[in-house]
């Protein structure tokens, strides 16, 4: 799995550059390449349905960033300010939350199944009855679709939800004149 | 745009759309399903405003007709979950037949929901997309 | 474990930028990398070891499959995503309407 690794530094390293970088179309474009190597993550650990969706998603993302700054400003001109001490109060903020967050994190790591062997107690449930009682061919759709039908309309409401959200507050007021 | 991207954009909007209906509909047979479908819709719509520009007539059309098949995409979804409580006995019932494996026709309700979530999803993203990139500032003078 | 750390390394470049950074569409970076860490983060855990993806075919009938589990609920999240960044771009395009700047440090300043 040496892949893997190789595309989670390369995912790490264009994240670090996307939020540095002054130019913000430049930072749009290395969002778009942290997408796709997430992309390819998903294919190497056996998932194509997530791979077609996230690819779609996230060529559709780096759009409507570049059609926003495209309308507004290309240069980021908060980093050539003073620096305050506020701004040097929020990073020890972010070191001290970092450290301790690993911390964390790597005691609770431990306890959850290794990396390559997952316990798949109602999966294996899941699995035979999809095949025979449903006849479906991709199991994904049948557990998004049959077992687990609610979610899917919760999800349906929260984009609907969205939708209307961004439709009202870019309501067009006014006349041009 | 220049007019290669008008030319090729003529060629495209078609086979991208095709590509779209095609990942809804096998979405039980093959990887995709609704939501990838739907988002592939949205982006031949999205490829047809990029290339040619909107003027403000086609435009406010295109908002009105989408919001209206966001909300029937919606309906069509409840409703198809409506039919399970009446013909079976809870939400979300099964109750078309399931035939054999590997056909288009199989699997009872899966293809219509996917149908209906694909129009949703679809619809909805071309609005959003339609209100961001294509909206008009009203500066304060 | 080691995967698992680089995505916790993805999530805190996000938290970092939503945390530090003074420019709003830097902040919805920030948002949009916390989103893609904690997907990877559950398409990691239903990961099985020589194992095939959920699909059954024609052509072999052993039940070798990664978990289907996790996939079913990142499928929906990554699409809610893409709805809560248009909802973030939009409110920045209209602060930045009316301000005519992305700085937050402006924006808590000029009160008109």
């Amino acid at each position: 799995m040496i892949e893997l690794y190789i595309l989670l530094i390369v995912a790490i390293g264009a994240g670090i550059v996307a939020v540095e970088i002054k130019d913000l179309l430049a930072s749009a474009i290395s969002l778009g390449v942290v997408g796709f190597s997430v992309a390819i993550m998903f294919i190497l650990t056996q998932a194509p349905d997530l791979a077609i969706v996230q690819i779609v998603v996230e060529v559709l993302t780096v759009v409507i960033f570049v059609g926003v700054i495209l309308k507004t400003t290309h240069i980021d001109t908060t980093l050539e300010d003073r620096r305050d001490v506020r701004d040097y109060l929020t990073k020890g903020v972010f070191v001290l939350f970092g450290i301790f967050f690993l911390l964390f994190s790597i005691s609770a790591l431990k306890e959850i199944p290794h990396f390559g062997q997952p316990i798949m107690k109602i999966a294996s449930h899941y699995l035979v009855k999809g095949f025979e009682e449903i006849r479906a061919a991709n199991q994904v759709a049948a557990i998004i679709l049959d077992f687990r039908g609610y979610d899917t309309l919760g999800e349906a409401t929260v984009l609907f939800t969205s939708v209307i959200g961004v439709l009202t507050i870019l309501r067009k007021i006014g006349k041009i004149k | 745009m220049t007019i290669i991207v008008k030319t090729i954009t003529k060629l495209l909007v078609g086979l991208i759309f095709l590509y779209g209906i095609y990942i809804i509909f096998h979405g039980h047979l093959t990887p995709g399903g609704g939501f990838a479908g739907g988002v592939i819709i949205s982006a031949s719509f999205i490829l047809l405003i990029l290339a040619f520009g909107s003027e403000e007539l086609k435009e406010r059309i295109s908002y009105i007709y989408s919001s209206i098949f966001e909300s029937i995409g919606g309906l069509l979804f409840v409703l198809i979950a409506l039919f399970g409580l009446i013909l079976g006995s809870q939400f979300f019932y099964n109750f078309l037949p399931k035939g054999k494996v590997f056909m288009l026709f199989s699997s009872g309700i899966i293809p219509l929901c996917n149908i209906a979530i694909g129009i949703k999803v679809g619809a909805g993203l071309f609005a959003i997309f339609l209100a961001i990139a294509a909206t008009r500032f009203i500066m304060k003078e | 474990m080691l995967p698992y750390l680089g995505c916790i390394f993805l999530f805190l470049v996000g938290i970092y930028a939503i945390l530090t950074k003074r420019n709003l569409i830097k902040i919805a970076i920030g948002f949009c990398l916390l989103e893609y860490a904690v997907n990877l983060f559950f398409a990691f855990i239903g990961y099985k070891k020589d194992a095939l993806a959920p699909i059954y075919t024609n052509v072999q009938q052993t039940k070798n499959f990664v978990d289907p589990i996790p996939q079913a609920l990142v499928l929906t999240a990554i699409v809610i995503g893409l709805g809560t960044t248009a909802l973030l771009l939009s409110v920045a395009i209209r602060i930045y309407e009316k301000y005519k700047t992305f700085d937050i440090k402006e924006i808590k300043r000029l009160k008109e």
